[in-house]
C-alpha cells in the first residue's frame, strides 16, 4: 500500500489532514453588513480594522478584524450603548494546518440587545502574539490560558499566562496544532521517564512557594528543668 | 530551624502527691515569642484526590488565619484531550466523546453537538425528534441539579437529602438504561436524529416520574430551605455582584442568582423553547443561598417543561428521512441493496459537512454550553470546540472565596456546581 490511510484506524497515526484546499478566510457566504446592526456600526467606526465580513451556517455572523487592534474593538463593542456585548462567551483558536495562518475566535454576545457576534484574528504562524482581553473581561483569564497552552498564542498583558490544561513543564509542544501527532512527539519511553522524574515542588507556582515564612521559633522548657520539678514532687 | 525535643515523664504523675492526692506544682511558662499576627501567611493545599473537590480539582490557598487571602485551583489532572481525538474522527464518532464530558447530563451534551452539526450542515431535524431531545435534555436538567443538591448538603452536613435525591436519580438513570442502554455513558444522538425511537413505556415512566417527582422536592424543600445550618454556611457566602458575574462570564444558575435573568432558553431560543411556558428563576444576592434557591427552582421549572412537551410529542419519524444522513434500519440493510450501500457509505466514510463554522448554545445544566465546530469540507471536523461551562465558571471562585474562611471554601466550590470531566476534557 503506498497511498496513505485517510480513513480507519491507521488515519490515527497519520495525523489530522491540513486542509490546504480551504483557506481560513471566505469560508462562508459573503454578507451584506446591513443585516446585523453591529456589524454595520463596526464598519463605520473602525474602517478599515474591520477586513472581513461572512455569515456562515445560516445566520451566524462573522468579522475578521486587524489583529493589532483586537483589545481597541473589542472593548468597543463592549462598551458603546449601542453595542454592549458584555458577555465573552468564549475565546479559541483554530488551526488549519498546512502553514495558514491561526485564528483567534471571540464568542461575544451582548445581553441587553440578545444578538451575538464571532470575531475573529488571524495570526500568521511566525508571529503568534497578541493583546490580551482579560483586562475587559475577566472571564478571557482562563480561556487565554487555555489558548495559550494549547497552542501557543502569547497573550500581551495578560496578568498570568501560564499553561492550565498541560502539566507547567510540558516540553512536547502546543497539542492542538495541526502538526502535533496524537500521541505526543516524545516517544512512550520517554514520556514515562518524565512522569517519573517529576519533581513535586514544580506543581507549586513560584507565588505560592514564596508564600509564608519559615516557623517562628518557640521555646520550650528544656529537659532537666522539667525533670527537677517533677522529682520535687515525689 | 534547630528540632526540638520535649521528654515527658512516662508513668508517673508529676501532679501527684506519694499519698495519691494532688499536690501544687508550680506551672512552668512556656517561652513563646511574641507572635507576629499579621504577616504570617500560610499555604494550605487541598485536593486533588479531596471529596470535598468534587473531582480531581487542586485548590492551593494563601491563609492568614483561617481567612483565605487567595485560591489558585489547579486543574487538567483529567486532562484527556477530547478536542484533539474528535478531529480524529468523522461526526457521528464524536457523540461518545461528548458525555464522557460531563457524566452528570450527559444527554445534554449529546443534544448539544448533534444541533451544533445540524446547523452547520444545514439538516432540519424532525418535530418529534425536536421534542424528544427537549425531553431529554431537561430531564437530564433534573438530573444534575439533583446530584449537586444531595452532594452539596453533605458538604454542609447534611446527609439525608442525598438519599432523597439519589433516589430519584436512581430512577432517572434507569430511563436512560432503558432508551440508551447505558446508564451515564448514554451516546444518545446522531446527526440527524437519534439513536432509536423511544422504547415502549417509556413515556408512561416519565409520566409517573413527573408525577411523584414534585414530592421528593417538597420534602428536600422543608429538610434543607429553612435549615438553619444550611443558611448559616450558604447565607452571604461567595456572593458575587451581576456586574462581576457576567464579567466573570458565569452563566446558568451562578449568573442567575445575581440577579442577570441570562438564559439561552430564552433570549437565544432554539427547539421553540419560545413556545413553552416556563420562568427563569432569578436570585438577588448571588450568594450560595441564593445559587441553591435557583437550582431548585429550575427543578421545578423543568418539570413544567416536561409536562408540556409531553403534550404536544407528535407522531412520526425521529430521524431525517434522508438516506445520506441516517441510517437505514437493520431489516433495510439486510434485505435491500441500496439501503446497504448507503449503510457502508455512512459509517466507513461518514457524513460530509460544508466548509464552515458554527457555534451552538444551549443551556445545559451548568451553564451556557456551547459546541463550535469547524469544517472544511470533509467528513472529520478541523475544530471542535466545547465552550465548558462549569470551566468558566470555576475560574471565579478566586474572587468568591476572598475574604472568606476555608470552610466557606468547600461551599463556594460546591455551589459553583463544577464537573471536572468538562473543565479538563
Amino acid at each position: 500500500m503506498t497511498d496513505k490511510p485517510t480513513s480507519g484506524l491507521g488515519a490515527v497515526d497519520e495525523g489530522p489532514v491540513s486542509s490546504d484546499a480551504n483557506s481560513p478566510q471566505g469560508a462562508g457566504a459573503p454578507a451584506n453588513p446591513d443585516d446585523h446592526p453591529s456589524v454595520a456600526a463596526l464598519m463605520e467606526r473602525f474602517g478599515e480594522a474591520v477586513l472581513h465580513h461572512e455569515v456562515t451556517s445560516g445566520d451566524q455572523h462573522v468579522v475578521h478584524i486587524d489583529p493589532a487592534r483586537n483589545r481597541e474593538i473589542l472593548g468597543w463593542l463592549r462598551d458603546d450603548p449601542e453595542q454592549r456585548f458584555n458577555h465573552l462567551a468564549d475565546v479559541t483558536g483554530v488551526d488549519f494546518g498546512g502553514g495558514q495562518p491561526l485564528q483567534v475566535v471571540y464568542q461575544i454576545w451582548s445581553i441587553p440587545y440578545r444578538r451575538g457576534l464571532r470575531v475573529k484574528c488571524l495570526l500568521e504562524l511566525d508571529s503568534l502574539e497578541i493583546d490580551s482581553v482579560a483586562p475587559l473581561w475577566n472571564g478571557a483569564n482562563w480561556l487565554e490560558r487555555e489558548v495559550y497552552d494549547l497552542f501557543g498564542v502569547t497573550f500581551r498583558g495578560h496578568p498570568d499566562l501560564r499553561r492550565i490544561l498541560m502539566p507547567h513543564d510540558y516540553a512536547e509542544g502546543h497539542p492542538l496544532r495541526k502538526d502535533f501527532p496524537l500521541r505526543g512527539r516524545f516517544s512512550r519511553a520517554e514520556q514515562t521517564r518524565r512522569a517519573l522524574n517529576q519533581d513535586v515542588e514544580r506543581f507549586y507556582i513560584p507565588e505560592e512557594r514564596a508564600i509564608g515564612r519559615e516557623p517562628q521559633d518557640v521555646t520550650l522548657p528544656t529537659g532537666s528543668e522539667s525533670d527537677e520539678g517533677s522529682a520535687s514532687d515525689g | 530551624m534547630a528540632q526540638k525535643t520535649v521528654e515527658f515523664t512516662v508513668g508517673r504523675n508529676p501532679e501527684m502527691g506519694i499519698d495519691g492526692l494532688p499536690t501544687r506544682s508550680p506551672l512552668e511558662p512556656f517561652e513563646v515569642g511574641e507572635p507576629d499576627l499579621d504577616s504570617e501567611h500560610m499555604l494550605i493545599n487541598i485536593g486533588p484526590q479531596h471529596p470535598a473537590t468534587h473531582g480531581v480539582l487542586r485548590l492551593v490557598c494563601e491563609l492568614d488565619g483561617e481567612t483565605i487571602v487567595k485560591v489558585t485551583p489547579h486543574i487538567g489532572f483529567l486532562h484527556s484531550s477530547f478536542e484533539k481525538l474528535g478531529e480524529y474522527r468523522t461526526w457521528n464518532q464524536i457523540v461518545p466523546l461528548t458525555d464522557r464530558m460531563d457524566y452528570l447530563a450527559p444527554l445534554i451534551y449529546n443534544c448539544a453537538y448533534v444541533m451544533s452539526v445540524e446547523k452547520l450542515m444545514g439538516i432540519e431535524v424532525t418535530e418529534r425528534c425536536k421534542v424528544v431531545r427537549l425531553i431529554l435534555m431537561e430531564l437530564d436538567r433534573i438530573f444534575s441539579h439533583l446530584l449537586w443538591i444531595g452532594t452539596t448538603a453533605i458538604d454542609v452536613g447534611a446527609f439525608t437529602p442525598f438519599l432523597y435525591t439519589f433516589q430519584e436519580r436512581e430512577r432517572i438513570y434507569r430511563m436512560h438504561e432503558a432508551y440508551t442502554g447505558g446508564r451515564i455513558t448514554t451516546s444518545a444522538t446522531r446527526i440527524g436524529g437519534m439513536l432509536a425511537e423511544l422504547p415502549e413505556g417509556w413515556i408512561e415512566d416519565l409520566k409517573h416520574f413527573l408525577e411523584t417527582f414534585p414530592n421528593t422536592l417538597a420534602e428536600v424543600h422543608r429538610l434543607l430551605t429553612n435549615n438553619e445550618i444550611l443558611i448559616g454556611r450558604t447565607q452571604g457566602i461567595g456572593a458575587i455582584t451581576p456586574e462581576d458575574a457576567v464579567s466573570w462570564g458565569l452563566t446558568g444558575p451562578n449568573l442567575r442568582a445575581s440577579g442577570v435573568a441570562y438564559d439561552v432558553r430564552k433570549d437565544n431560543p432554539y427547539y421553540d423553547y419560545e413556545t413553552y411556558d416556563f420562568e427563569v428563576p432569578v436570585g438577588e444576592h448571588g450568594d450560595c443561598y441564593d445559587r441553591y434557591l435557583t437550582r431548585m427552582e429550575e427543578m421545578a421549572q423543568s418539570v413544567k417543561i416536561l409536562w408540556q412537551a409531553l403534550d404536544r410529542l407528535p407522531d412520526g419519524p425521529i430521524n431525517v428521512p434522508d438516506p445520506d444522513i441516517s441510517l437505514p434500519s437493520k431489516t433495510d440493510t439486510m434485505s435491500d441493496m441500496e439501503s446497504m450501500i448507503h449503510h457502508f457509505k455512512i459509517i466507513t466514510e461518514g457524513i460530509k459537512a460544508p466548509p464552515g463554522d458554527c457555534y451552538f448554545p444551549v443551556e445545559g445544566s451548568k451553564g451556557e454550553l456551547g459546541m463550535y465546530v469547524v469544517s472544511d469540507g470533509g467528513a472529520k471536523p478541523v475544530r471542535w470546540r466545547v465552550r465548558p461551562p462549569s470551566f468558566v465558571n470555576l475560574a471565579a471562585i478566586s474572587q468568591m472565596a476572598e475574604g472568606h474562611l476555608v470552610a466557606d471554601l468547600i461551599m463556594i466550590n460546591a455551589s459553583l456546581d463544577i464537573v471536572l470531566g468538562e473543565i479538563d476534557r
